[in-house]
């Protein structure tokens, strides 16, 4: 390599030295650079959170902020994890993740799969499809219950015209056993482009020369399916899960615009109790108990996963 | 890639996964376009059953979206003018005055303002960090990355009730700024994780060439990163964007009046009697229209920046 004046001259500067001369350090610059972004995730993030941890343990009421606040330890606490109401907000909170991520996964997959042929115009395809991750959930939520009107709604027209039975017979977001269905077809409706996202970007990573080696060593489509898009695709797909997962525990914008947790509680989730507690009934030392549990609750779950999620990244 | 692979999928196999494919967009569409035509029906029309597919279009429900009105009272009705232009018609044609105008066009205002200054300083900050963890050595870099993310588990109910206090605190609560720092601190690691990324893409060789040539590590960063990260920011800015347009707990639970944005609003949009469907699916549409449109523009980017956080994290 030739060596020029100007490297000659470049090596001679103590590197130190050049820095300084020109402004500041790079040290001084990553922190400056740094600095802000941390400070607002702490004041944002990180400081109300310590506080909502201090509140779990008074019996601090936000309407009231002259009263007397007193200590009560861990007995907000006990009175959640020994209620049996919270056990059931738990459960329909289950309930909707396990399904909506039962739809979305097949949906989501199966979609990314059909797109993956490269036919002609899947990419106006694929914009159009992602259109309903991109609006405004509370917006649409509202909407899709003028949807569910079972007089005047759409969708009960559809499975009149697609099932026969009377659109005017049953009430989607009013009976007790279609509400909580209703709230996951809307949620999968928004939600399984995301999905198909992911997993349509796990289908292009896999390279064409293994499909090509199996041809010649003449594995069935059926085998190869299996065998090789199956593994290659799960770990996005179950980063797409992880993603969804986490979104849907604190799900409150969709439900509260559908439902708002009726008919009586059935479709009452977790997010959406802690906003009746906390700016309803004003219990905010409870509240923020219950706001500290589901949120070790995700971060527990979710570390337990990524963990699994690890494993099958490493196989 | 060889001109005839063998792994090329069959053309009956695109065929059938082309109208697989279309007939999904299809019924996913529906409530899209249902939303976007029950704007410009009549209230009658719009629910009608079974429900109407063919109608003639109005806007009556833009005019309602954009005015307050009374019924008119009958001395009202005897001395009122002929009307001057097709929005006095269609509101007299109802037998009812406008007394005002609609807090659609502030709410909408609300939305631009906050969502727009919540971009633009989680794109500021967001850069800066970003580019100080593609090139310097940061103490515990990998640490503070993984905080930066985890701030993201966190539900927004878990955190509104202090925010909800602190705000009161400093008179934040229900004003602009309040809600610009609110969403900026929300958005801010995306936009961290997102722009290291495309940072991390563009050589350190210009950089380095441009210091060589004299310029101060700031005057590299300006003219020589900042260029050629345009497209990476503008991806992350649209779903920046897009977050704070779209969010609805925060903006529930801590405005009230003076700043709060559209989406708590739109559905408490009502008529003289009852629900006014025309009226909020007007106001829905123009504010679901500008994200449709943001998303058909820019797909290649959007869906670009999508998958590369899944590849990335």
């Amino acid at each position: 390599m030739p060596d020029t004046p100007m490297d000659r001259l470049a090596r001679a500067t103590p590197q130190q030295l050049s820095r300084r001369v020109r402004g500041l350090s790079d040290r001084a610059i990553a922190w400056v650079f740094v600095a802000p972004t941390i400070l607002l995730l702490l004041a944002i993030n990180i400081f109300p959170l310590i506080w909502t941890i201090r509140l779990s343990f008074t019996n601090y009421a936000a309407n009231k902020p002259n009263a007397e606040v007193k200590w009560v330890g861990l007995r907000n606490y006990q009175r959640i994890l020994t209620d049996p109401d919270i056990w059931a907000t738990m459960q329909a909170t289950a309930h909707f993740l396990i399904w909506t991520i039962v739809f979305q996964v097949i949906l989501g997959f199966g979609l990314a799969w059909l797109i993956n042929r490269k036919f002609k115009g899947n990419d106006l395809l694929t914009t159009l499809i992602v259109l309903p991750m991109m609006l405004s959930p509370a917006v649409v939520g509202n909407f899709w219950t003028f949807l569910y009107e079972p007089q005047i709604g759409l969708f009960n027209y559809a499975v009149e015209a697609l099932t026969g039975i009377p659109a005017s017979s049953f009430t989607m977001l009013g009976s007790v056993p279609l509400a909580p269905w209703a709230i996951v077809i809307v949620d999968t409706w928004m939600w399984t482009p995301f999905v198909m996202l992911i997993c349509l970007a796990g289908l292009r990573s896999i390279p064409d020369y293994i499909y090509e080696a199996a041809e010649v060593d003449r594995a069935s489509k059926w085998r190869q399916f299996w065998t090789m898009t199956v593994p290659m695709v799960l770990p996005f797909l179950m980063l797409a899960v992880l993603f969804r997962g986490i979104e849907n525990f604190k799900m409150f914008d969709l439900v509260v615009q559908l439902t708002g947790g009726g008919p009586g509680d059935t479709t009452l989730l977790t997010s959406i109790e802690l906003k009746r507690e906390a700016f309803e009934k004003w219990r905010t030392g409870y509240s923020s108990a219950y706001a500290i549990i589901l949120f070790v609750t995700v971060f527990g779950l979710a570390s337990i996963y990524v963990k699994a999620l690890n494993k099958v990244k490493d196989r | 890639m060889s001109a005839v692979s063998i792994t090329e999928p069959t053309r009956r196999s695109k065929w059938v996964a082309g109208i697989l494919v279309g007939l999904y967009t299809v019924i996913t569409l529906l409530p899209l376009l249902w939303i976007i035509s029950t704007g410009f029906k009549t209230g009658p029309d719009s629910i009608s059953y079974p429900p109407k597919i063919l109608f003639s279009p109005s806007l009556e429900g833009y005019v309602n979206l954009f005015t307050t009105r009374t019924r008119a009272t009958a001395e009202q009705l005897a001395t009122m003018p002929p009307p001057e232009n097709w929005v006095d018609e269609i509101v007299q044609r109802r037998d009812e005055v406008i007394i005002g105008p609609s807090r659609y066009g502030e709410r909408f205002m609300n939305s631009v303002i906050i969502g727009f200054g919540s971009t633009f300083l989680s794109i500021f900050l967001g850069t800066l960090a970003a580019y100080a963890f593609s090139r310097f050595r940061v103490p515990l870099k990998d640490d503070l990355m993984f905080f930066i993310l985890s701030t993201r588990m966190m539900p927004p109910i878990a955190v509104a009730i202090p925010i909800f206090l602190m705000f009161r605190q400093l008179g934040l609560s229900d004003t602009h700024l309040g809600m610009i720092l609110l969403y900026t601190g929300v958005n801010i690691s995306l936009a961290v994780w997102l722009l290291k990324g495309f940072i991390d893409e563009i050589p350190r060789e210009y950089e380095e060439a441009a210091l060589i040539d004299g310029y101060t590590r700031f005057q590299a960063f300006r003219k020589v990163v900042l260029p050629q990260a345009a497209t990476g920011i503008a991806s992350t800015a649209i779903f920046c964007l897009i977050f704070a347009w779209n969010e609805y707990a925060f903006a529930v639970l801590l405005t009230s009046g003076n700043a709060q944005t559209a989406p708590p609003f739109i559905p408490t949009i009502i008529g003289v009697g009852g629900k006014d469907w025309p009226a909020v699916a007007a106001g829905a549409t123009l504010f679901l229209l500008p994200v449709m449109i943001f998303t058909i523009l820019l797909r290649k980017h959007l869906l670009r920046g999508i998958t590369f956080g899944a590849v990335r994290k």
